[in-house]
């Protein structure tokens, strides 16, 4: 696992406590660690050398030797620089009307997906996108495009006969006009940058389909040689955008910032996740932050969102409000948290913790807890009161649990309830808010703690 | 032997020339200086052995260098490539047969990493080596995975055994199995669907597969492979190692070493986790997977002519 900047800074930095501020020898070894993490997170060589240079010049610019928390302030100085050298250019779309848009990439980056993701967010939008499929080569690749279009209620063209990747191209425009269609996504092959003949290729088709926009789409882990690749379709295409996927994995995406150095294209979208929807907008602080293994709190919150039914966690608030909380509450809670994925998974996104290994202990307990629930009967789970012993030694049983298991469940129960009762004037919406969300989401059950 | 080293070399040549082309210079050089060092450091860096492994080459030609300042570039080259030889040692491995046939490789990896394609080379490469191999398209996920790898069984003229789009993998990978055993296949290579390493439950229903598969043979399956791609970075690891972890692996395959990418991240792989790299994966036709060959991997990296194997 790679060590968060910060505690890299931190380690650099720790001589320094004593003495209480930076001295110029002292900050070169801080900005050397700093180089580390950016080539440990795939930052090329020489942006992350050109990157480290301004960050120098920025620190001497901002007195941070004099300040109380040198290390911190290093810290800022990089993220605001990454953020700012990230963000630069529109994340806008052309308002070409009809919008021809290009995807291009090497083999296996995701652009078959992502132009049915990218159709789809256009639909959401207004518009009236028609998908063509130009990748005449891997096989079966405009029956997962035709796929995908019908899953999306999208129309797309394409020629299963034709070699001519630009006369499809051509042909695609025809339809979408013919269709009322105003805005054209060519789907192509993927390509090596050095494939001389497709890179001819590809070129043809963008002469005669003339786009507003040719997006790469490159994969978030690339490593060193997403620079290559990106100076290399620039040149040959002229891109006027970079779409990053694959970024609900755990790579650092330190190619964007490379690809962005080194094009100066600026990077539009990025895929989260294998459902057409799971596509954004991009956003430079949180690339930042990710690159910078600083957690990524923003995303955590926005899961924890989408996984957790407004109206479900309404209810439950109340009825923690009342304190008539029970095991199929609880067994709700629990199921909400699992969605949001692995415990590991969870911590990964807290800041200062993406380096901090989750025991499987964690997780059996939490697998635990669920059997033992699932052992009660409806009953039981809704009025837990009447668990005698003889009920707790069946469920421990049914469960593969022993009794004392089953009683420490049922004593952090009460004493969950106890706190409930006690939070009942005011205090309990004004914690539930702090945690981010008018609902119970936030809400850990005792079994979490281990 | 000998047509085989030449087959990998060549197919590494574009991957190599970059590295070459850049370091080709220096390595040339009747004698380093501070400068050609510093770009040396570049190059070993760009081909993303890792923080580690870069650092550490590097050090020992610095070291070397200030022993013996008239040091030429074939020095350093040599020096390089004797630091990844030695990570290498045991980085070779090959797929024997297991007692019990079908012998069953499963072949797993992240999305676009090249499973399906590597499914029909790998079936290519065991027909050549006089085996029976069934491909078993396992990926029921991915839009039109399973026509994919159909038009490759097709095209080379392979059986397959497919589910519906949508059909429980686990139980394609069993009746696959079982049609395998009947019609006298000693090879089952089994195309899962491509998931990322942090999706808990994807990884879950890879558990499934195994174990559905050792209802048929408790050894089976003989062979988990890794698809990796040589393109990607440092994240290549952390994928080995989740998969690993939930999976357990016997091995890697690395892609798209034919791209202009130096494929170091094998490098890094092996060293972190000690997995081989069975295969490589050199083009985009059928035979273009090869078996991996740590020296000519490293010979053709630093551009070291190496003396031929005698056949």
């Amino acid at each position: 696992m790679f060590e968060s900047l910060t505690e890299r800074l931190g380690t650099a930095l720790r001589n320094l406590r004593g003495v209480g501020r930076l001295t110029e020898e002292n900050m070169a070894d801080a900005l050397k660690e700093v180089r580390t993490a950016l080539l440990s997170a795939d930052v090329h060589f020489k942006v992350a050398r050109e990157f480290v240079e301004r960050v120098r010049l920025s620190c001497e610019g901002q007195e941070v030797l004099k300040s109380v928390t040198p290390g911190q302030q290093v810290v800022k100085i990089i993220n605001d620089e990454l953020v700012s050298l990230l963000g630069e250019g529109t994340t806008e779309l052309a308002q070409a009307r009809p919008l021809k848009i290009l995807l291009v990439g090497l083999h296996g980056s995701g652009k078959t997906t992502t132009t049915a993701k990218l159709g789809r967010l256009l639909a959401k939008r207004g518009k009236k996108p028609l998908l063509v499929a130009c990748d005449i080569y891997r096989p079966a690749a405009i029956d997962q495009l035709e796929f995908l279009g019908r899953q999306e209620n999208l129309p797309v063209h394409a020629d299963r006969s034709s070699r001519d990747v630009p006369a499809i191209g051509r042909a695609g425009i025809a339809a979408a006009k013919e269709a009322g269609c105003d805005a054209i996504l060519f789907d192509t092959a993927g390509r090596l940058q050095i494939d001389t003949d497709l890179i001819e290729e590809v070129k043809r088709l963008r002469r005669e389909v003339q786009p507003d926009e040719v997006l790469l789409v490159a994969d978030g882990a690339l490593g060193q040689e997403a620079v290559n690749v990106a100076k290399a379709f620039n040149e040959a295409v002229q891109l006027t955008g970079l779409v990053l996927t694959k970024l609900d994995g755990d790579a650092r995406g330190g190619a964007a910032l490379s690809m962005k150095a080194i094009t100066g294209c600026p990077i539009k979208f990025v895929g989260t996740g294998e459902k057409t929807d799971d596509f954004d907008v991009f956003h430079p602080d949180r690339m930042a932050s990710r690159i910078l293994g600083m957690g990524d709190v923003v995303s955590l919150v926005e899961r924890a969102q989408e996984s957790i039914d407004q109206h479900e966690a309404e209810k439950m608030a109340q009825k923690m409000r009342k304190a008539d909380f029970n095991f199929e509450d609880f067994l709700a809670q629990m199921r909400h948290i699992k969605k949001l994925g692995s415990m590991e998974s969870i911590i990964g996104m807290l800041p200062g913790m993406s380096g901090l290994k989750v025991g499987d202990e964690a997780e059996d307990k939490l697998k635990q807890t669920e059997a033992i629930i699932q052992s009660m009967t409806r009953q039981e789970r809704l009025n837990p009161n009447i668990l005698n012993g003889s009920r707790r030694q069946r469920i421990a049983h049914g469960s593969g649990t022993r009794v004392s298991d089953v009683n420490q469940l049922l004593k952090q129960f009460g004493q969950m309830r106890k706190m409930m009762k006690k939070m009942r004037g005011g205090g309990m919406r004004k914690m539930m808010r702090a945690m981010g969300g008018g609902g119970g989401g936030g809400m850990v059950p005792p079994g979490m703690r281990g | 032997m000998l047509s085989l080293f030449k087959r990998f070399k060549d197919g590494l040549t574009r991957s190599t020339r970059n590295l070459l082309d850049r370091t080709g210079r220096l390595f040339g050089l009747k004698k380093l200086d501070a400068a050609s060092i510093e770009d040396l450091e570049e190059a070993l860096h760009g081909a993303d052995f890792g923080v580690e492994t870069a650092d550490a080459i590097i050090t020992e030609i610095r070291t070397a260098y200030r022993k013996n300042p008239d040091m030429g570039g074939k020095q350093a080259a040599e020096i390089g490539a004797a630091v990844l030889r030695d990570l290498l040692r045991t980085a070779e491995a090959s797929l024997a047969p297991a007692a019990t046939s079908p012998t069953v490789v499963c072949l797993v990896g992240i999305n676009g990493s090249g499973k399906t394609t590597t499914a029909a080379k790998l079936a290519h490469l065991l027909r050549a080596a006089g085996h029976r191999p069934l491909l078993a398209a396992c990926d029921t996920f991915r839009a039109a995975a399973i026509d994919q790898l159909r038009t490759w069984a097709e095209r080379l003229d392979f059986e397959l055994v497919a589910g519906q789009h949508g059909a429980d993998a686990a139980a394609v990978a069993f009746d696959a199995w079982q049609a395998a055993r009947k019609r006298g296949h000693d090879f089952l290579l089994v195309d899962t669907a491509g998931r990322l390493h942090t999706k808990t439950n994807l990884m879950a229903e890879l558990g499934k597969i195994r174990r559905v598969l050792a209802k048929n043979d408790p050894a089976a399956p003989h062979y988990s492979l890794l698809v990796v791609d040589a393109s990607l970075g440092t994240n290549s690891v952390d994928q080995a190692r989740v998969f690993h972890q939930q999976f357990g692996l016997d091995g890697i395959i690395v892609t798209k070493l034919d791209g202009t990418s130096r494929g170091g991240a094998l490098v890094a792989i092996h060293r972190e986790l000690g997995l081989p790299i069975h295969f490589v994966g050199l083009g985009e036709q059928a035979e273009d997977l090869q078996p991996f060959s740590a020296d000519a991997f490293v010979a053709a990296l630093f551009g070291l002519e190496r003396e031929e194997i005698p056949a």
